[in-house]
């Protein structure tokens, strides 16, 4: 009887949310999205950066220091980071619209969707520097 | 909403290795996630060893050897062991899948084991469900007619049958929709793609009439466009079948109805 109404006396223990992120395991096609919200968040700085490039074609002065700026080796690396952020999502928009479609879920298309994503923004961004280095000479 | 991090009450701690199985030589190291609503505490992860050679290939015969053999207090849900009752879904090696089908050697060292991710856990490996099986009843997975009701049964067409392939196979173990991060953020407002999946399996049967009512339920921002291609889903689905393709269906549909 004692032993009723101690039970009926507890208040149940709130229950815990079982472990999530901290435990799934990284699966290709999950990074990347996620690496494509980033990159999506990323491109607001750099329109940023667009802005100020733009705004800095006014005056010589302001010109000259964005000029400096993009010339150094942190803006430089900064841009890089742009211009792969840029194309990442934009394939990322290709993959999107092709689901849209209704293609690309199978087992070996949608790993495969993945990682040309993921190679092909790094290839076009590096061709992309590398001929824009060569051409204007890295001035 | 979004929380990368876990609740107070819910951040895991470690907790008590079990002895070693009697026969050693070939025993196997399994990490297992504790919870007791008893005893106040916060969950732990237990560690335990089982004796393969006395003990079937399978991560659910592991864990019926242990509450058989060294804790009886460990609790978890199963009922078939052969994949077609959904009950023994939790997390093995960091992926959502049935303990009854998954083997043991599928799985490099530890094998380590939570409940399905994202849940309220009512103790162990036993998650609570009941929001998941409210948004199943939502989508209303029975057949729905206007035309008056025929005197022998409502016929289909092979082809049309064939169309509920790869949908109605569906147990509702609930590894998919646990597996999708969109879920775990929104899963008061996102049906989530066990539902969905079943929504569609009732879309495109032939003999159902409610097609539009249907099509209105899902029309919204949270119950269906939460889902954005992930693919956690159609990766842990035990029965190899493909939410994530059965969602952009149903976008399709709606798009297709508008033009």
């Amino acid at each position: 009887m004692a032993e009723t109404r101690s039970l009926e006396a507890r208040t149940p223990a709130e229950r815990p949310l079982s472990p999530h992120l901290q435990i799934y395991r990284p699966m290709l096609t999950m990074m990347m999205s996620i690496a494509h919200r980033i990159t999506g968040f990323a491109l607001y700085f750099g329109t940023l950066l667009l802005a100020w490039w733009l705004i800095a074609a006014v005056s010589p002065n302001g010109y000259a220091r964005f000029q400096w700026f993009a010339g150094s080796w942190i803006g430089r690396l900064i841009l890089f980071g742009y211009t792969w952020a840029l194309i990442h999502h934009m394939l990322g928009g290709i993959r999107h619209l092709i689901w849209d479609t209704g293609r690309g879920f199978g087992p070996s298309e949608r790993e495969w969707l993945a990682a040309a994503n993921l190679i092909g923004s790094i290839a076009i961004t590096l061709i992309l520097w590398i001929f824009v280095l060569l051409t204007m000479g890295g001035s | 909403m979004v929380q990368f991090t876990l609740p107070k009450n819910s951040k895991v701690e470690q907790g008590k290795t079990w002895p070693h199985a009697p026969k050693a030589g070939a025993e196997r190291e399994f990490r297992i996630y504790r919870w007791n609503p008893d005893d106040g505490r916060n969950p732990r992860i237990d560690t335990y060893y089982v004796d393969t050679k006395d003990c079937g290939p399978m991560v659910l015969d592991a864990l019926i050897w242990l509450k058989t053999n060294v804790d009886a207090t460990l609790t978890f849900r199963r009922s078939c062991r052969e994949g077609i009752c959904g009950s023994c879904a939790m997390n093995i090696d960091g992926t959502n899948t049935l303990a009854c089908t998954k083997s043991m050697s599928e799985v490099n060292g530890a094998v380590r084991i939570y409940p399905l991710p994202h849940m309220a856990v009512v103790k162990d490996l036993v998650p609570d469900l009941t929001n998941f099986y409210a948004q199943h009843a939502s989508i209303e997975p029975w057949l729905q007619t206007k035309s008056p009701t025929p005197r022998t049964e409502w016929k289909q067409s092979h082809d049309d049958r064939q169309k509920l392939d790869g949908l109605y196979e569906c147990i509702l173990c609930a590894c998919c929709s646990t597996s999708c991060p969109s879920y775990w953020w929104n899963s008061d407002r996102y049906l989530g793609p066990a539902a969905l999946l079943q929504a569609q399996r009732w879309l495109v049967d032939s003999r159902d009439e409610a097609t539009g009512e249907r099509l209105d339920n899902l029309e919204d921002p949270f119950r269906l466009y939460r889902c954005h291609t992930i693919m956690n889903c159609a990766k842990a689905c035990p029965k190899h079948l493909n939410p994530a393709e059965a969602i952009a269906d149903i976008k399709r549909a709606l798009v297709e109805r508008q033009v």
